[in-house]
């Protein structure tokens, strides 16, 4: 099976003054195309270390990542940019949209920067709004949006460009259940649809639930790594 | 960086300055207020520095002189010269002068019955005296000369005043002859004028120059001969052609003949920058906190940039253009206002409250603003410049930061 991210011997310490921690320690997993996976354990973990650094957000002190065939830990920041535009979504706890923007621009923000054209990338956001259904409320800045309908629009945005590879770190947590149902039921669809691999950093039982292979961490490790359905 | 990434770029910008009302307020009135000072202050004194160069290029001395050499040294009859000769007319009437005229002046006493003053006896042609030098317009009582065998004199009101002396009466002016002999005669006061200055009132007498080289025994000859060009700025061709048939005369442009107006232009040019500077100073701290402040209050914002795939580059030329952006606005903002304060000034600044000061330094105590067109380029051009060198570190911090530590930031 073709595999989508790859980390070898991975580790990852932090040094705040004199105090040394080791936020991962030799982390080897294999995330097939098309996967739906949920990191999950307790606060300290290193479920968004790992997903930061599969994301070439941060730089790993050891080991590898590679990222649709790509060696994201040899890459350069200008490099690691265009990885994340061309190859990666992200989903934050915190919406993270871009506030000067409407819902359609943030949608179209990550089509903009690849060069896309003015007719296709309208197009295609219109498509996705409608797919989360926020059809209507295309032009409301995030301000003027709910926390279940902003994080919407961040999927959208993740998804629409289409990216091999998304990664959420606790998209739920923001939200009241229903509208985390909602969330994670789009996600299972983008996944299913476009076969669009997941990962997916959470503590919520309402995540874990929906995931197709649920990966325990503790103290940096991987403790188990089981398929549920 | 194609089309579609500039527009999003300036949407970008062009929304996050709006994003808050109130600083960018606070920063567009700091630069339109230097701006404004800039441009209206270089007017005003652009203004002064060209009234006294008038001033000075107005009262006789001209663009361009010829003596006799050792006149400049000591302007007595012995240092005249014969009148020009063809060729020299030739050049005097040619394309490069606008107007010119012959003088006999020397240094003179002036008697009235109760007082008397040393001045500067100026025989003078009326009609070519005309559109070169400020006495033809100058006479506010009487009449100007009629020819240059007029014998009657012009006077300053300040030495009307001071020979307790009036129109239709009579003075004696006394000097020294080419044979170093008292010369005197009386003559009838036909005219009285005013000018900017005290000095130039109390200091010269004119009168008709054929009268004066006879009272002096000169002949034909003069003391000095002056020219206006038609462009102040390019006086180089016709002093080369000046220098060609005249080489034995002491031919002076009047940066040479003034050296004190042209250090005091270079110390106004000096001050100005001066003062350029201070004010861009004050603008910059303003300006490169306010952008540090909107980059340190995005620093979420940018790393969800960075994560959603946006270059080193982009970042950096994003917050560039935000300043650019500000910059431009404040720019317009300065200029309009600097323009319409210049505007509403057209009819002079008056300064007749510090006139005394202003008239020692050759100023009239009406000023002009004048607007030079490389002045408000400098101020601008300055302003914008070091405005953009000034963001680039606000700009550098935003793009280097790992966006890790900007996304986890709260």
């Amino acid at each position: 099976m073709e595999q989508n991210v790859i980390c070898r011997g991975l580790s990852k310490t932090y040094q705040q003054d004199a105090i040394i921690v080791q936020a991962l320690s030799g982390i080897d997993l294999d995330v097939p195309k098309g996967d739906f996976v949920c990191l999950s354990g307790p606060s300290g973990s290193g479920k968004t270390t790992l997903l930061n650094l599969v994301g070439g957000l941060d730089a790993p002190t050891g080991g590898e990542i590679t990222v649709a065939g790509q060696r994201v830990d040899l890459m350069s920041q200008a490099q690691l940019a265009t990885m994340r535009l061309m190859h990666l979504g992200f989903v934050f706890q915190a919406y993270n949209l871009i506030p000067v923007l409407t819902a359609r621009e943030n949608v179209e923000f990550v089509m903009q920067l690849q060069g896309m054209d003015r007719k296709e990338r309208r197009a295609r956001a219109r498509a996705i709004l409608e797919d989360v259904g926020l059809e209507g409320l295309e032009n409301r800045r995030p301000a003027q949006l709910s926390g279940g309908q902003q994080q919407r629009v961040a999927v959208a945005r993740a998804m629409v460009s289409g990216p091999s590879l998304v990664l959420a770190d606790e998209p739920t947590a923001n939200l009241d259940s229903r509208n985390g149902e909602m969330l994670l039921e789009l996600m299972r669809k983008m996944n299913e649809g476009r076969g669009v691999t997941f990962i997916i950093a959470t503590h919520e039982q309402l995540v874990m639930d929906h995931a197709r292979r649920l990966i325990r961490l503790h103290d940096g490790r991987i403790v188990s790594d089981e398929l549920q359905r | 960086m194609s089309t579609l990434n500039v527009r999003l770029l300036y949407t970008l910008a062009w929304r996050n300055v709006w994003r808050n009302h109130r600083r960018t307020f606070v920063i567009l009135v700091a630069i339109a207020f230097g701006i404004w000072s800039m441009v209206t202050l270089a007017a005003i004194m652009r203004g002064m520095i060209e009234q006294q160069v008038r001033n000075v290029i107005n009262n006789l001395t001209g663009h361009i002189q010829v003596h006799a050499v050792g006149y400049r040294d000591d302007p007595v009859v012995d240092n005249s010269m014969p009148p020009p000769g063809p060729h020299m007319v030739e050049v005097l009437r040619g394309e490069h002068v606008r107007a010119w005229s012959t003088r006999v002046r020397v240094p003179a006493v002036v008697a009235s019955e109760r007082e008397s003053a040393g001045v500067t006896l100026v025989g003078i042609d009326p009609e070519a005296e005309q559109g070169l030098s400020f006495i033809a317009e100058a006479v506010t009582e009487g009449r100007y000369l009629e020819s240059s065998g007029d014998c009657g004199v012009l006077l300053g009101r300040k030495l009307v005043e001071r020979l307790e002396t009036s129109l239709g009466k009579r003075v004696v002016l006394m000097s020294q002859d080419v044979d170093n002999e008292i010369a005197d005669r009386g003559f009838r006061v036909v005219g009285v004028f005013d000018a900017n200055m005290e000095a130039t009132e109390t200091g010269y007498v004119f009168t008709g120059r054929s009268v004066a080289q006879e009272m002096l025994r000169l002949g034909e000859n003069i003391s000095e001969l002056a020219l206006v060009a038609r462009d102040r700025q390019d006086l180089g061709a016709v002093l080369q052609l000046l220098v060609r048939v005249a080489p034995g005369l002491d031919i002076q442009p009047w940066t040479k003949l003034e050296p004190l107006l042209v250090l005091t232009v270079k110390m106004y040019e000096a001050t100005m920058l001066i003062w350029f500077v201070v004010v861009f100073l004050a603008m910059s701290f303003g300006l490169v906190n306010t952008l540090l402040m909107a980059v340190f209050e995005r620093t979420r914002e940018i790393g969800l940039f960075q994560a959603l795939g946006m270059r080193p580059g982009f970042l950096l030329s994003q917050v560039l253009l935000e300043s650019l952006t500000v910059l431009m606005i404040g720019l317009v903002m300065g200029n309009v206002l600097a323009w319409a304060t210049i505007a509403s000034l057209a009819d002079g600044l008056n300064l007749s409250a510090f006139a005394e000061g202003l008239e020692w330094a050759g100023i009239s105590s009406v000023i002009y603003p004048l607007i030079s067109a490389s002045d408000v380029i400098s101020a601008n051009l300055l302003v914008l410049v070091l405005g953009i060198v000034a963001s680039l570190y606000p700009a550098w911090r935003a793009a280097r930061r790992v966006p890790v530590e900007a996304i986890t930031r709260i």
